[in-house]
């Protein structure tokens, strides 16, 4: 993975598998606490705490087809190289929260990356299914919620490209704007 | 802050825009592996560059959509093209820059980019 956009991208798969209706996708990127977080909450089945235990390993896996699962490692990875911590909180029959934290000026932290295009692929494959994206910094925060998206909408299909588009310069312009480059 | 208040233009325009959609049975179905494999190996611009190109050429025939491992991670990005005549090609290692001539010879003038499928590159 070259950014943590496609870590964030790869790791909410496994919310939709777990039949989420709501996915909420949260960062703070803190420069005063020197902290960046990312968390990826679902209302899917759940896990038990013994698989929560081995999802990090990447000899496991739920699928039939392979014994390999390197998404949620590979996400851990990323936090854990640059003195940050990862973490995973999950229930049976009420959801999962996922979290990864990172220590803003370690070198071996990735950028974040086209979180727009994350965003993107999410809602036009799913667009049956809700998503809250927030990101907050220091100066400034915003969320789009697809659930209040569809209410102005009035039909039109959420996943239709001028609406999409629409998604990807709001995400883009307002995540510039609150690292305070426009 | 760009806030949602433009969405109301975008819906009024397309509220007066009448869809007619083609029976799900008679589409082509472009189908990109996104799973950890396919987005490390560069499948989100792939995927990205398909549903841009299909909306640009209002091409209502094609539905691009996602699919998990296919089993031939070292082939990733792997795009599976499902015409309605029951015939399947399997591009291989796909860029967002071969999107274009997937779109134009395979999906409009129904000639498979034989350069870029697995029988091809594959060996």
């Amino acid at each position: 993975m070259q950014e943590l956009s496609l870590n964030v991208l790869d790791v909410a798969q496994n919310s939709i598998r777990a039949g989420a209706d709501l996915i909420e996708i949260r960062i703070t990127r803190f420069v005063s606490k020197n902290r960046m977080t990312i968390t990826i909450k679902d209302n899917g089945c759940g896990m038990t705490p013994e698989q929560v235990q081995k999802v990090e390993n990447p000899f496991f896996t739920t699928r039939t087809t392979r014994s390999v699962g390197l998404g949620v490692p590979l996400f851990k990875m990323s936090a854990e190289m640059t003195g940050g911590h990862f973490s995973i909180e999950s229930k049976v029959g009420e959801g999962t929260l996922v979290t990864a934290s990172y220590v803003l000026d370690h070198i071996d932290l990735m950028p974040l990356g086209d979180m727009a295009s994350t965003m993107v692929t999410l809602i036009s494959m799913n667009p049956e299914l809700d998503f809250i994206y927030a990101y907050q910094t220091d100066r400034e925060e915003f969320c789009l919620d697809t659930h209040e998206v569809r209410e102005i909408l009035e039909g039109v299909p959420l996943s239709s490209p001028q609406v999409m588009e629409f998604v990807r310069e709001f995400i883009t312009e307002n995540t510039a704007q609150a690292d305070g480059e426009s | 802050m760009k806030s949602l208040a433009e969405l109301k233009a975008i819906r009024d325009k397309m509220q007066s825009a009448v869809n007619v959609r083609d029976g799900e049975e008679n589409k082509i179905r472009v189908v990109i592996g996104m799973a950890t494999c396919g987005i490390a190996a560069g499948a989100r611009p792939v995927l990205a560059a398909f549903t841009e190109e299909v909306a640009k050429r209002n091409l209502s025939n094609v539905a691009v959509t996602q699919t998990g491992c296919i089993g031939l991670c070292q082939y990733e990005p792997i795009v599976e093209v499902y015409t309605p005549d029951g015939e399947k090609t399997t591009y291989i290692k796909m860029t967002a820059d071969k999107v274009a001539r997937v779109v134009t010879d395979h999906l409009v003038n129904g000639n498979v980019v034989s350069e870029y499928t697995i029988g091809n590159i594959g060996k």
